[in-house]
């Protein structure tokens, strides 16, 4: 088309020819697009859909897990101090019956030590009194024996005689009590290695 | 910046009478110099350098679209991004959102549209080539068509021959006189009107703006050239080539936007049931 030809030409009255390459160089971009790029896209935009669908999956469970895991440590705790209460509680509870069951023990103790002081008081006191009866008897029967051997008549033998057999007896009066009261402070301190010292006087 | 172009215009035709004068661009613009003419099958092409551009143009936006997607990633590297961006931005922007629920298997349709308009509309400003082969009234005419022939097919397949026509032709809600009136001018809006305002905004707006670019950088040159006191607008006519290449650029984008926007409205029209 020459120069001339083109300034007289109508810009709104293409050529065919130029229509046909229009077309054609559509159509390859049309192509490509519809066969190779918008697929691809699509395929991405579908992967990348997934995968934040995916991811926010992951970290629900994930929080969930969390959730549970902190439920868990929260009632263990709870069990735990639960547990501790009660043990403390027990503990108290056992230390008094300890603590009674030493009072009891201290009282019986205590009791039996007196009860074996008594006994031993009264035995002491049979013995004794055993004693002093056998003895009565035979100093009776040697008084008896004297008194008939001797004049009776004679008042101031006789006096002297009552008065030997007075003093014979102040004599075992004044020894028997000696020898008793030694006996007695020995089985007291015999027994008192036995006597209970509570552990809270320790 | 029409009023500015004629300013311009004012000044040279004063200037234009020392030195042989300004020759404005005119309508040759667009009809290069003919590289190569065959014929196939009785129909004559022509391959200029406009032609030339318009392959460029396409491969160039398809290598781009391969590299975006050839590695296809969950998180995506910056080529994959700007891919996607440009994919998700017809696909949910349009497909999605104006086309309605049943849209999303026009998004590649849509998408391509977008990005060989854009492809091509970009040469207005890309150096060397500066010239859109949008500008030339085949290409917007060829689109046009196709979406033509698309929402109306769409249309028959989604509602029915008849039920299609009829919702077009009959509105629903019309007093029945008025059909006189309104039914041919919906047969003509539908039919007629869509795909040559279609066709030819985009044209005339390739076509304006790169006269307006061509008219002040060869203003530039010639006030520069005329060697008197007119050199003074010479730089001031060079930077408003440079400031409407800018505005070029959002033409670029916008018309080829709105182009797809409008393909989109009709989509949904033939989509869904007329109300």
């Amino acid at each position: 088309m020459s120069i001339l030809a083109a300034e007289s030409a109508n810009p709104l009255l293409p050529p065919v020819g130029e229509i046909i390459v229009g077309l054609i160089a559509f159509a390859v971009l049309l192509f490509v697009v519809v066969k190779f790029v918008a697929p691809r896209f699509e395929q991405v935009f579908q992967a990348r859909r997934s995968a934040i669908e995916g991811g926010i999956e992951r970290a629900e469970a994930m929080q969930a897990e969390a959730e549970a895991a902190l439920q868990q440590y929260r009632a263990q705790l709870a069990e735990a101090r639960n547990e501790a209460a009660q043990i403390r509680d027990s503990a108290r509870a056992e230390g008094q019956q300890i603590i009674e069951q030493l009072r009891a023990q201290a009282q019986e103790e205590s009791a039996r030590i007196v009860a074996r002081g008594e006994e031993q008081l009264a035995a002491s006191r049979q013995q004794v009194v055993a004693e002093l009866r056998g003895q009565i008897g035979t100093l009776a029967v040697e008084l008896a024996g004297r008194v008939v051997g001797e004049s009776l008549a004679d008042d101031a033998r006789r006096s002297g005689t009552v008065d030997r057999f007075l003093d014979e007896l102040d004599e075992m009066a004044a020894s028997n009590p000696a020898g008793n009261g030694g006996a007695q402070p020995a089985s007291g301190a015999a027994t008192g290695s036995t006597v209970y010292v509570p552990e809270g006087n320790r | 910046m029409t009023s500015s172009a004629h300013a311009l215009g004012d000044v040279l035709a004063v200037e234009s009478d020392p030195g042989g004068g300004f020759t404005p661009p005119g309508i040759g613009e667009f009809y290069p110099e003919v590289l190569t003419s065959f014929s196939v099958l009785g129909v004559g092409f022509e391959i200029t350098r406009i032609t030339i551009i318009a392959w460029v143009a396409t491969l160039a936006m398809i290598a781009f679209l391969v590299a975006t997607v050839r590695k296809p990633q969950i998180v995506p590297g910056k080529m994959q991004f700007i891919g996607e961006t440009g994919y998700s931005f017809i696909r949910d922007g349009i497909a999605r959102d104006v086309v309605g629920p049943k849209g999303l298997p026009f998004a590649p349709f849509l998408a391509s549209l977008f990005f060989f308009i854009l492809a091509n509309n970009l040469m207005a400003i890309i150096p060397f080539a500066q010239i859109s082969p949008m500008s030339k009234f085949a290409f917007p005419l060829v689109l046009a068509l196709i979406c033509w022939v698309v929402y109306i097919v769409v249309g028959i397949k989604n509602q029915g021959l008849w039920p299609y026509f009829r919702d077009i032709m009959f509105l629903p809600g019309v007093p029945k006189p008025m059909y006189l009136l309104i039914t041919p001018l919906e047969l003509l809006q539908n039919f007629i009107v869509r795909p040559f305002t279609l066709a030819i905004r985009l044209f005339a707006n390739m076509f304006a703006g790169h006269m307006l670019l061509v008219t002040f950088a060869l203003g530039a040159t010639y006030l520069l050239s005329v060697g008197n006191f007119s050199a003074v607008f010479g730089p001031i006519s060079a930077l408003m080539a440079i400031v409407m290449t800018f505005f070029e650029l959002l033409v670029i984008f916008l018309q080829a936007y709105v182009f797809t926007m409008l393909m989109g409205t009709y989509l949904n029209g033939s989509v869904e049931a007329a109300h």
